[in-house]
């Protein structure tokens, strides 16, 4: 009987994790979408057109196959098991943090009590992978390139969770869930539409975390104006400069992946998740509850995935020196008055 | 307890100081094949960590032989070599080599001509300093100036393209005037070719465009924070070492000295126009930047200038059939968009030149590099090379 249900308790997870693999690279997929035909209209292009018919609509799957088609080339001088080790690692992390993103009341993989916790130790195993990609490949410029990395997304851990803690004492949980249902209780002056009080999010009494917070995301995506670890124009390709074929499509789609999975904790910590705020979704039925969450958190994704893209086709980059200054001489000392002002008011009122 | 003895304990504390990192230079090959080298330069970089101890610039991937093979081409062959020197600013490059032949050959330039000529070399002023402002931005990070600075680009060209042919290598000046246009219509006796009908209006338009798109990189890249943080104060080049180098054009009119060769020399008539020479105050890769999109407008407005008052008249001075330049020396040089660019042209009174010595300003700008880039970051290292805009044609030929 134990054994049946350790095969059934192992086979099922086996299952989940098939299915997760599965559908959760598609996540990627608008988003790579979105940064091809944005950047294109920033700059007066056009953009992908003709692909999938109208639209370009399909250039991220045709990306994708050509990955595919290339040729995967291991550098001789490369340490040639951590070399292969290192993406699946990045895109691993990336997709180990959808277990506790809460897509609706009831679509979530698991809401652990320390979900918070769990969603940043987990994405910091990137950097590892970015690191051993960085050193394993047999580059100088990758060697730089993954240094810079692991340099720049230590420093940034700090801000990143400094940021958290100011909403995890506001809202006096951990879980993912707890934070949304502490957002939709959270009134000020009563505000009210057609008799629905109108919940705010944190991210008005928590404005100085969010902005700390989403600072820190970039660095930790290594996205423009934070995008050394790569700095094309100086060391070709940074840490993926060896990478080829499948295993740069791995570290691509981890990418993406990270850019979602971050905007959508961003979402739930800030922006109340999948609860839209201005009325309650415990009234409708399960299904219908699940879908509006889903559908409101990709909304609330999509609007900070626009302004990451929307900076890195504007700004240029900054100096690996001038990033480690940012983080622990303005961020750091920030997160820590922030959360000192936000314990302060917890306790007094 | 046992006791601790102060000799031993001091013994060590020498120890621990003593022992150091020891930590070795690194030398990194950046490029011929690099993003930011604008073509096969390859730089020599001793790096500790991210710091430069040293740099050792690698020249001569891109050597053609234009000095040699210009012993053994015609007058009129050789302006299709050499504006092939820098290519991104082709037109600029007949000029002084043209100028110096028909300094010789004692030939008066008919004024229309060299109107043409004056219009169209700024032209390419403001395309070569366009694809600095595309390219730059680029190098520090900014995707996007490119685009916007291209598509400008895109109007002179064509512009260029309408009188001369061809976009980079307009082969356009004859000895003795410019060539008759190549959208003028049929040649006949009576008819005297020219520009093309409406040239003049739509280049007054397009330099409408060319005072636009500055202030929209003013807008987009100047005032930005993080690019004025890249650039003020990095790779600073104080005005003595410049000309100790050798230094010419924007990169040392951004370290302060207004030397424009278009102010001091003849070889255009320059004189006729009213134009400043915007300067730099540091001499860091800002100034050099600002000087740059200063100049687009000071072009701009000579352009201006030229279109109102071109006099009518002749393109062609009166040749003979078969061009052999009598026997002599001269050195002429101009103003090129990257600076001084010079040709020591001697003749022994046949059909070809005897020597023809070609003074790049690329190359003298690049000796710098070794000095400029000693104990710099790998980032400024990238930010200060690309301030410098030079193109590998120029600096091998």
């Amino acid at each position: 009987m134990i054994v049946v249900l350790a095969i059934g308790f192992w086979a099922g997870l086996a299952l989940k994790i098939g299915i997760m693999a599965a559908i959760v690279p598609v996540v990627a997929l608008p988003i790579i979408f979105a940064e091809l035909k944005l950047s294109a209209h920033m700059q007066h292009r056009i953009g992908p057109y003709f692909a999938g018919g109208r639209y370009g609509w399909a250039q991220p799957l045709a990306d994708g196959l050509k990955f595919f088609q290339k040729e995967d080339l291991v550098p001789d001088a490369a340490d040639k098991m951590v070399y292969k080790l290192a993406p699946y690692l990045v895109l691993g992390a990336a997709m180990a943090v959808f277990v506790v993103i809460p897509f609706g009341p009831d679509l979530i993989g698991r809401d652990l009590d320390l979900g918070v916790f769990y969603a940043l130790a987990i994405s910091s195993i990137s950097t590892i992978g970015v690191l051993i990609a960085g050193w394993s490949s047999g580059n100088k410029y990758s060697l730089i390139g993954g240094l810079r990395a692991a340099a720049q997304l230590i420093a940034y851990e700090l801000p990143l969770f400094l940021a958290v803690v100011g909403v995890v004492i506001q809202a006096q949980t951990m879980s993912m869930i707890g934070i949304i249902d502490a957002q939709a209780e959270y009134q000020l002056f009563g505000l009210e539409i057609a008799g629905n009080a109108i919940a705010i999010p944190y991210v008005f009494p928590q404005f100085i975390g969010f902005v700390i917070f989403y600072i820190a995301a970039l660095a930790e995506l290594s996205r423009t104006p934070f995008d050394m670890p790569i700095a094309e124009s100086e060391l070709v390709m940074g840490y993926l400069t060896e990478y080829s074929g499948f295993r740069f499509a791995v570290f691509f789609i981890g990418e993406y992946i990270g850019i979602f999975t971050m905007s959508a904790i961003m979402a739930t910590l800030w922006l109340g998740g999948y609860d839209p705020l201005f009325f309650d979704l415990s009234g409708l039925n399960d299904i219908a509850a699940n879908a509006i969450g889903a559908l409101v958190l990709f909304g609330k994704v999509a609007i900070l995935v626009f302004l990451m893209i929307w900076m890195r086709w504007t700004f240029p980059r900054f100096r690996e020196d001038q990033l480690q200054d940012l983080a622990w001489r303005i961020l750091i000392p920030l997160g820590l008055a922030n959360i000192a002002v936000t314990a302060f008011f917890k306790v007094v009122f | 307890m046992q006791t601790l003895d102060p000799a031993a304990m001091a013994h060590i504390s020498e120890v621990s100081v003593s022992v150091e990192l020891q930590t070795s230079d690194m030398t990194l090959n950046i490029g011929p094949q690099h993003p930011s080298t604008h073509g096969v330069l390859r730089l020599v970089a001793k790096v500790d960590g991210e710091r430069v101890r040293s740099v050792e610039p690698v020249i001569g991937y891109m050597h053609r032989g234009y000095e040699k093979l210009a012993e053994v081409r015609t007058y009129p062959q050789i302006t299709a070599l050499v504006n092939r020197i820098d290519w991104v600013s082709g037109f600029a490059n007949e000029i002084p080599f043209i100028v110096a032949a028909e300094r010789l050959m004692g030939l008066e330039v008919p004024e229309r001509a060299q109107y043409i000529r004056l219009i169209l070399t700024e032209m390419a002023r403001i395309s070569s300093h366009l694809i600095f402002m595309s390219s730059y931005p680029l190098e520090i990070g900014a995707a996007t100036p490119l685009m916007h600075a291209l598509r400008e680009r895109e109007r002179v060209l064509d512009l260029l393209e309408s009188v001369t042919g061809g976009r980079f290598h307009p082969n356009f000046n004859r000895l003795g005037g410019v060539k008759p246009a190549a959208g003028a219509g049929a040649q006949t006796k009576k008819v005297v070719q020219d520009l093309p009908q409406g040239f003049l209006q739509d280049t007054k338009a397009a330099m409408v465009k060319m005072f636009e798109i500055c202030d929209d990189l003013e807008g987009l890249v100047t005032g930005n924070e993080i690019f004025q943080a890249r650039t003020v104060g990095i790779g600073v080049m104080p005005a003595d070492r410049a000309a100790a180098f050798g230094v010419s054009g924007p990169n040392l009119r951004a370290s302060g000295p207004d030397f424009d060769l278009r102010k001091h020399t003849d070889y255009l008539p320059y004189d006729k126009f009213e134009f400043e020479i915007p300067i730099g105050r540091n001499g860091d890769c800002f100034d050099r930047y600002q000087v740059r999109l200063e100049e687009i407008r000071q072009s701009a407005s000579i352009i201006n200038q030229a279109i109102d008052t071109i006099p009518s008249g002749p393109l062609q001075a009166k040749v003979p059939k078969i061009i052999k330049v009598p026997a002599g020396e001269i050195y002429v040089r101009a103003e090129n968009p990257k600076g001084e660019m010079g040709y020591h042209l001697i003749s022994d009174g046949g059909r070809v030149p005897y020597r023809l010595k070609i003074r790049s300003a690329s190359f003298s700008n690049l000796s710098v590099l070794p000095w400029l880039l000693e104990d710099q970051l790998v980032p400024d290292l990238i930010a200060i090379l690309g301030s410098l805009d030079f193109v590998l044609g120029d600096v091998d030929r």
